[in-house]
């Protein structure tokens, strides 16, 4: 199943939008955004991802908002199974809005774009995990109903 | 971090506020709503007008309005205008610090220090998710909660 291909059309009065699967054309944009945001430009990195989100795999969706050819913003995650005892879940582990596009309902679309092809496969619980001085990206999931999981991140200098 | 009565009575007030943004709210109907005396409830309300989080309406029908953005506005820009979080724990007593050799039993500073970690890992938890709830967030989880339980 394949839920990459599919593409969600932007209601009326929202422009051109659409959220759709990634492509490796889409990558040199992408890598932009993250580099804009970040300070860091990771090309290698986003290759690996590309190749091992962007192609249609089962379980794994990396998908873009595009507005006529230009990125607004993307998002990627899976579906994790049994993790630390946990029924499967739609984990989320990156989500990125140009900053001239935000305020928009970008981010929002994205995210529930993701959201959909994740219950599609049976899921019912999305989860992500943060820095908690990420403020920004905290209260955009915040203000879509996220909440604490009854998880604690733990960790560790190893010596 | 637990939070003082003002505090939350600021919250709640903020929260009306914000519900109703075109509407002026008496500060009696709060009072009576959250059964806090008027006058304890205009020192929070002074408060949040000097912070330009609400504005008086002078006269009859008169009351406070909504000043700012539900949006941008989280939990912790309301509590920072009534706390002190940046206020250290308290640090070990004076003499208390005295090194304690190996196989000892810990010093009370020791054992202190070790609990002040803990604590001030729950409280950065506490300040972090105030940070990240704005009001629109949170009217938006009342409206959720009263159309599930409702």
């Amino acid at each position: 199943m394949i839920y990459r291909k599919k593409s969600t059309d932007a209601p009326a009065g929202e422009g051109a939008l659409r959220v759709r699967g990634a492509q490796p054309s889409d990558l040199e944009q992408v890598i932009e955004i993250d580099a804009g945001i970040t300070g860091l430009r990771k090309a290698a990195y986003w290759s690996e991802i590309m190749q091992r989100y962007g192609s249609g795999r089962r379980q794994r969706f990396f998908l873009v908002a595009d507005s006529g050819g230009r990125i607004e913003g993307f998002v990627i995650g899976e579906v994790r199974d049994w993790e630390f005892g946990s029924p499967p879940c739609g984990w989320v582990f990156a989500i990125s809005v140009r900053p001239d596009a935000r305020l928009a309902g970008v981010g929002a679309r994205l995210l529930e774009a993701i959201s959909a092809s994740f219950r599609k496969l049976g899921v019912s619980k999305l989860r992500t995990m943060l820095s908690r001085d990420n403020n920004l990206i905290l209260s955009f999931f915040r203000s879509q109903g996220m909440m604490a999981a009854p998880f604690i991140p733990l960790e560790k200098d190893l010596d | 971090m637990r939070l003082q009565k003002n505090t939350l009575l600021a919250l709640y007030s903020v929260l009306e506020f914000a519900a109703n943004p075109e509407r002026q709210v008496a500060a009696s109907e709060i009072a009576r709503k959250y059964r806090v005396s008027p006058h304890h409830l205009a020192k929070v309300l002074r408060t949040l007008g000097r912070a330009g989080l609400v504005g008086a309406v002078r006269g009859v029908g008169g009351g406070y309005r909504f000043a700012g953005n539900a949006k941008r506005l989280t939990l912790m820009d309301v509590i920072e205008l009534f706390e002190d979080i940046s206020a250290p724990r308290r640090a070990p007593a004076k003499g208390a610090r005295r090194r304690t050799e190996a196989g000892a039993s810990a010093a009370p500073h020791e054992v202190e220090e070790a609990l002040g970690v803990v604590l001030a890992e729950i409280d950065e938890i506490a300040k972090a998710t105030f940070r990240s709830i704005t009001l629109a967030t949170m009217l938006k989880l009342v409206e959720r909660r009263r159309n599930r339980d409702g």
